[in-house]
């Protein structure tokens, strides 16, 4: 048993969301916070963090060492080093799930795919390409048109009896069908349902999968009901961590962990 | 106290400014020769037929020089969309959508690199050789029309397995038939003995050139594929000299030196990549530095050897010629490219192979078919993609590419 007043700090700055986790020795999870990035990355992560060691009990002194991540990753004031998204949700991943594993992340503004081997190694990433499509901001970017909260996004889909397939892959395009959907009169938790499932269908294209798969990231926080349609659509069972979000920063803690004890 | 930049050391190679000065020498030769009148100047593709026009008396301008300056200057991002406004996609070639961008809106990198140079030079004769790709013809057709001058050239061969005597006989027999128009254009018969001494002087060249990127196998290597986008300069507008010739013998003095002396062009050179595709012309700089900062050094490529013509043969001029543009990486089949690329992982002792998947030069990249998969499976050669464009700087996000470099080299760190 480590010591416990010890604590390691994570940061995932993220295009879209900003997180923080703290973990304690024993790697438990003991505050964290999501924030929007906003535009003042530091100040978002100052604030993340002070929200974390609330939620720990924690001063600040405490925190031994940390790790920044994400698009952010060189802003945070308070960082002592830096690592990919790509490393950190690798490790964050393969401690809750330690064997050979593809994971497959849907961030807010990019899709990781990163595939493990049984010692988690990294065998190989992908991040999808320049375009939203298949990401948050795409789903982000649909809830404006269709003019419904993000939020509400997660219940319309599960309530769907006849998904609408939608054949773009372009976010644009994508838009222009959902009009012409609407103009034809169909139900809007089939449209939305449709978009969960373009989703899905951008990250099947990305790359192939091996036995385990992992799914990560905000949108399927908050949109659960889409690892419901991966299964179907991967034929298999999909694993998914306690604080899907939070596996970026969470890896990153232990990063900071590591480096500590190295 | 957020993470603080690491800073970079990249050596510069002294013998740069005599590469520079030749650079210089050509483009005023050029300027000379058009205020003057004194020589015809012929506009060729970059593995066009150059000898036979240096065998005329041309003097020999390439175009694709001078996109690629566009792109470094990074003029050419504002240039491309007055081509895309006149009919040219911004999907096609962005070498031909700059230079036309540029033409049309009556500017030139030249100007600003060399005093006194005001425009590219008119040409009296464009020649091409659809060995790179169509887009070269399309482009050249374009000027044909604005200068009202002839257009010729050769149409090669695409996804060539074993270069056959077939392929040979077709290509010698279009460079034969280029003799008659372009004597009419020279004002000159066309001399056999000059044309050879040409062959030679590229040969030698070229030979040169191969040496000056062996030296990348070295530990630590010497060079970057970062400095042969620019070193091979005389290899592309030179060949055929003299001048080239003596530029790329003190090159590789220098660099037979830092061999000898282990002295690598980066400090801590820990892995040591293989970069598949074109440069990204706007990014030499920051792409170099990101490299090297992570301990990276790009040493080899595909590109800088595409001027590499083994075949040349001064005794047998035209069906060397013939061969040595197709045998070409670019003209070739997967499967030849496969096992090229496989021979410089070996050669060069790589450690990772870098794709860049160029939005507008399908022809110049090979991350599409399953190459990298392929290789990968093969070899064990971890492999990353990026997305960019040779010119077009609006087809990438410098964020997106620095997150998957840095990735790609902790993943390499990682399993070591």
């Amino acid at each position: 048993m480590g010591d416990p007043l010890t604590l390691f700090a994570g940061i995932d700055v993220g295009a879209s969301r900003t997180k923080v986790a703290l973990i304690d020795s024993n790697k438990r999870l003991t505050g964290y916070a999501v924030e929007k990035s906003g535009v003042d990355f530091s100040k978002t992560a100052e604030r993340c963090l002070k929200i974390s060691l609330n939620m720990a009990d924690a001063e600040k002194e405490r925190i031994k060492y940390a790790v920044s991540s994400g698009y952010g990753r060189k802003n945070v004031p308070y960082s002592n080093e830096t690592k990919t998204e790509i490393a950190c949700h690798a490790k964050g991943c393969f401690h809750f799930f330690p064997e050979a594993i593809t994971i497959v992340d849907i961030g807010g503004q990019d899709n990781k795919i990163i595939k493990l081997d049984d010692k988690g190694h990294r065998i190989s990433f992908k991040m999808n390409r320049k375009c939203a499509a298949g990401t948050g901001a795409f789903l982000e970017e649909m809830s404006a048109r269709l003019d419904i909260p993000l939020e509400d996004l997660n219940d319309l889909a599960a309530i769907s009896t006849n998904m609408v397939k939608l054949g773009s892959y372009c976010t644009v395009f994508s838009g222009t069908e959902v009009l012409e959907n609407i103009r034809n009169g169909k139900r809007i938790e089939d449209i939305v349902k449709g978009l969960f499932y373009s989703v899905i269908k951008r990250i099947v294209e990305m790359d192939s999968f091996s036995d385990k798969v992992v799914f990560t990231g905000g949108v399927v926080e908050h949109n659960p009901y889409m690892i419901e349609m991966a299964k179907e659509i991967f034929n298999k069972d999909i694993l998914v961590p306690e604080h899907p979000q939070l596996t970026g920063a969470f890896g990153a803690a232990i990063y900071a962990m590591e480096s500590v004890k190295a | 106290m957020a993470v603080e930049e690491k800073k970079v050391t990249i050596r510069r190679l002294k013998t740069a400014k005599d590469l520079g000065k030749f650079m210089a020498d050509y483009y005023y030769e050029l300027d000379d020769a058009v205020k003057s009148g004194k020589n015809k100047i012929a506009w060729c593709t970059s593995v066009g037929p150059a000898e036979i026009l240096r065998g005329m008396g041309f003097l020999v301008y390439f175009p694709e020089t001078h996109s690629a300056m566009l792109g470094t200057t990074r003029m050419a991002t504002d240039l491309i969309p007055a081509a895309n406004a006149i009919g040219y996609s911004p999907e096609i070639c962005s070498y031909l959508t700059a230079d036309i961008g540029a033409f049309i809106q009556g500017k030139t990198p030249l100007s600003k690199a060399f005093p006194g140079i005001e425009s590219v030079p008119k040409p009296d004769v464009l020649v091409y050789n659809t060995n790179q790709c169509r887009d070269v013809q399309d482009w050249f057709a374009y000027y044909a029309d604005k200068f009202n001058v002839p257009l010729v050239g050769v149409n090669s061969y695409r996804s060539v397995g074993e270069v056959t005597p077939s392929h040979t006989a077709s290509i010698k027999m279009q460079l034969e038939n280029m003799i008659e128009p372009l004597e009419k254009v020279a004002g000159r018969k066309f001399d056999m003995a000059v044309f050879k001494e040409a062959v030679r002087l590229s040969k030698e060249c070229s030979d040169l050139w191969e040496r000056v990127l062996a030296t990348g196998s070295a530990k630590p290597a010497p060079l970057s594929f970062f400095d042969g986008t620019t070193l091979m300069g005389p290899a592309v507008v030179g060949r055929g000299t003299e001048a080239a010739i003596d530029c790329y013998n003190l090159l590789l003095e220098e660099l037979e030196e830092r061999v000898s002396a282990k002295i690598g062009v980066i400090d801590d050179e820990k892995f040591r990549l293989y970069w598949e595709g074109m440069p990204v012309w706007g990014r030499l700089s920051a792409h170099s530095k990101l490299f090297a900062g992570l301990g990276a050094n790009v040493i080899a490529s595909t590109y800088c050897s595409s001027w590499i013509f083994s075949a040349l043969d001064p005794e047998d001029p035209f069906e060397s010629m013939a061969r040595a543009y197709t045998e070409l990486f670019i003209v070739r089949d997967d499967d030849h490219k496969e096992k090229y690329i496989k021979e410089k992982i070996d050669f060069f002792k790589i450690d990772g192979i870098v794709y860049h998947n160029a939005r507008t030069c399908p022809n110049n990249t090979n991350c599409l078919y399953g190459m990298p998969q392929r290789i990968e499976n093969e070899t064990g050669i971890p492999s990353l993609i990026i997305d960019g464009d040779l010119n077009d700087l609006r087809c990438l996000s410098d964020e997106q590419t620095k997150t998957n470099v840095e990735a790609f080299i902790e993943q390499l760190e990682e399993n070591r």
